[in-house]
């Protein structure tokens, strides 16, 4: 069981602050793209990169390495940001994003990025590929762990309880499933245009083991991630309360922001709160 | 020669393959019976995995057990792999451009009894369209041990159309075919018959009723559809002037559209294309309804007959 210190924590908050400060910037720059998703997802992804997997940017391909899958790829400016942080390629890439020949692509390519482990975008297939790689972990008997995030709004896709029932069939305690609940959805509260609710109940329902945590706080994701390690013979759930655009007091809970870039004023905004 | 399925040497020739190569994992859809990935999965059961009644997840599985390093073969049948999962094999497979062989069964009409929403009719047309995608359609089972064997080592996504139905063999174990390259098994120089799948069986029937009859055509095997063996077709229209196409499939998407494609731009000669007419199958014995939807040899003969009227005037 890691520590869970003082130190660790600011670090790994630092990172989620300079996350947020590429996403902004870099979004900004692109001109579009979705900026609210990726802003609720940066603390969980902060921790994955920087506290919790077992990576080597050097070597991207690294057989034994964790692997995270960005299901809901739109949201692929945090996964960017959190991957140039780790030194998979230069930050200066980051403001390639959604450029012609770029390899950030609107959504994550993983043939055009090295440290991009699924090519997603499409809502409930990231799931899918995530079930796919944890049992072939369990098949090879490798000691890697494989992390997916989905979005609330995704969980409206037919495909992730496809996914979910197979990883509690194949008892895949190696896998790690993140739920990003910011209760946004491009037309509106979730609540209100379908709502997947109650989610915890659903995939206990489906064999998982859940956990509800605030995703912005960073030490609760820490000791989740912790907890997740102990748990044998299921799959894990974290149900994350988040806020979409956290960060940007004007971005925050606005479903307005889910994909819309802000333009230079508004990035000023944002980056004076990023503070 | 004994009939064989070309599910029942999909089935053989994947448990032989299974024993050579350890990085191969098979899927299946609850049909495994059917698609015959049963013996696979009886000899490898920890290679094996059962994603029930759920093809996208079936086909998102396959993807990241690909991306792990996996050499998939995932199963069921056509309809329900093109048709249910098409999305899935677009953005996961095939723009991942992931190692996966979709090896779909019960693809066409002669599924038989259990009727159209079971026969798949427009299964080609599907993976033809995705960028990258190779399409196979064997005619017999030597034939698809053969190209399934190459499938493995291309490590690429592919798509291999199975059938339900016993076929009659149409290679000897001995004759070597080539993923990507139409096999001439008759020449003739009148017309060129481009079959796939079991027409090429009947079109080879029919090469003997036209012989009998005083008329001379080609038969060529066109086993992938993707990547097109550009050069026979092109050569074949050169040198018969005119080609009919036969296939299991409509004829919208199909072998007749890839060679109408390619001809009208290189090569414009009179092409007829034999399959299903926009329209969906029914129940009905296998035989029964390739006669229905003029299948059989005889209507190859006829096809041929008003080509070549086509061709004269």
């Amino acid at each position: 069981m890691r520590e869970i210190n003082d130190k660790r924590v600011r670090e790994v908050a630092e990172k989620a602050r300079a996350i947020r400060r590429h996403i902004v910037t870099m979004l900004c720059a692109a001109g579009s793209g979705h900026t609210g998703g990726s802003l609720s997802a940066s603390d969980i992804v902060a921790c994955l990169y920087f506290w919790e997997m077992n990576l080597d940017p050097a070597n991207p391909d690294w057989e034994d390495r964790d692997r995270f899958v960005l299901s809901k790829g739109h949201a692929a400016p945090v996964l960017y940001a959190a991957l140039a942080e780790r030194g998979f390629f230069p930050r200066e890439l980051l403001m390639t994003l959604r450029k012609m020949g770029s390899p950030l692509q609107g959504h994550p390519d993983k043939r055009k990025l090295a440290g991009v482990e699924a090519s997603t975008g499409s809502l409930g297939q990231g799931i899918s590929w995530a079930v796919g790689m944890a049992l072939a972990a369990k098949m090879d008997k490798k000691p890697y762990r494989v992390y997916a995030m989905v979005g609330d709004g995704e969980l409206e896709e037919g495909m992730v309880w496809e996914a979910s029932m197979a990883a509690a069939h194949y008892k895949l305690d190696n896998l790690v499933l993140f739920v990003d609940h910011n209760g946004l959805q491009i037309d509106g509260r979730i609540s209100e245009v379908l709502s997947p609710e109650p989610i915890r109940d659903k995939f206990e329902a489906f064999g998982w083991r859940v956990m509800e945590i605030d995703g912005h706080y960073i030490p609760g994701i820490m000791e989740a991630l912790n907890q997740a390690r102990l748990l044998k013979g299921q799959p894990v759930a974290i149900i994350a309360a988040t806020t979409k655009g956290k960060g940007c007091s004007f971005m925050e809970d606005r479903v307005e922001w889910h994909g819309v870039a802000p333009n230079r004023e508004e990035m000023e905004k944002a980056l004076a709160e990023l503070v | 020669m004994k009939k064989q399925a070309t599910r029942e040497a999909y089935g053989k020739a994947l448990l032989e393959l299974g024993k050579k190569h350890q990085d191969i994992v098979v899927l299946d859809a609850d049909l495994s019976k059917s698609t015959k990935t049963a013996e696979f999965a009886r000899a490898f059961p920890e290679r094996f995995i059962n994603a029930g009644i759920a093809e996208q997840n079936l086909m998102g599985m396959s993807a990241g057990l690909a991306a792990a390093g996996k050499s998939v073969f995932a199963s069921t049948f056509a309809v329900f792999a093109t048709g249910r999962a098409f999305e899935q094999i677009r953005n996961s497979i095939a723009y991942a451009d992931l190692d996966v062989k979709i090896c779909a069964t019960h693809a066409g009409i002669t599924v038989g009894e259990d009727g159209a929403s079971h026969q798949s009719v427009e299964d080609i047309a599907l993976m033809r369209s995705i960028p990258g995608m190779c399409v196979v359609v064997p005619a017999d089972g030597p034939s698809t041990a053969q190209l399934l064997e190459q499938l493995y080592h291309r490590k690429r996504p592919a798509y291999l159309r199975l059938g339900r139905m016993a076929v009659e063999q149409v290679y000897g174990e001995e004759q070597k075919l080539e993923l990507g390259r139409g096999v001439e098994l008759r020449t003739g120089a009148e017309a060129s018959i481009f079959a796939c799948g079991i027409m090429v069986d009947k079109a080879l029937l029919a090469w003997e009723l036209l012989k009998e009859k005083g008329i001379s055509v080609s038969v060529v095997d066109m086993h992938t559809i993707k990547p097109l063996d550009q050069e026979l077709v092109i050569k074949k229209a050169q040198e018969t002037g005119a080609i009919l196409t036969v296939e299991e499939h409509s004829i919208i998407g199909g072998l007749g559209s890839a060679i109408c494609e390619l001809l009208s731009e290189y090569c414009p000669v009179p092409v007829l294309r034999m399959g299903i007419r926009d329209e969906f199958g029914q129940s009905g014995s296998p035989q029964e309804l390739l006669r229905h939807y003029g299948l059989e040899v005889e209507d190859i003969v006829q096809k041929v007959q008003k080509l070549l009227e086509i061709k004269l005037k």
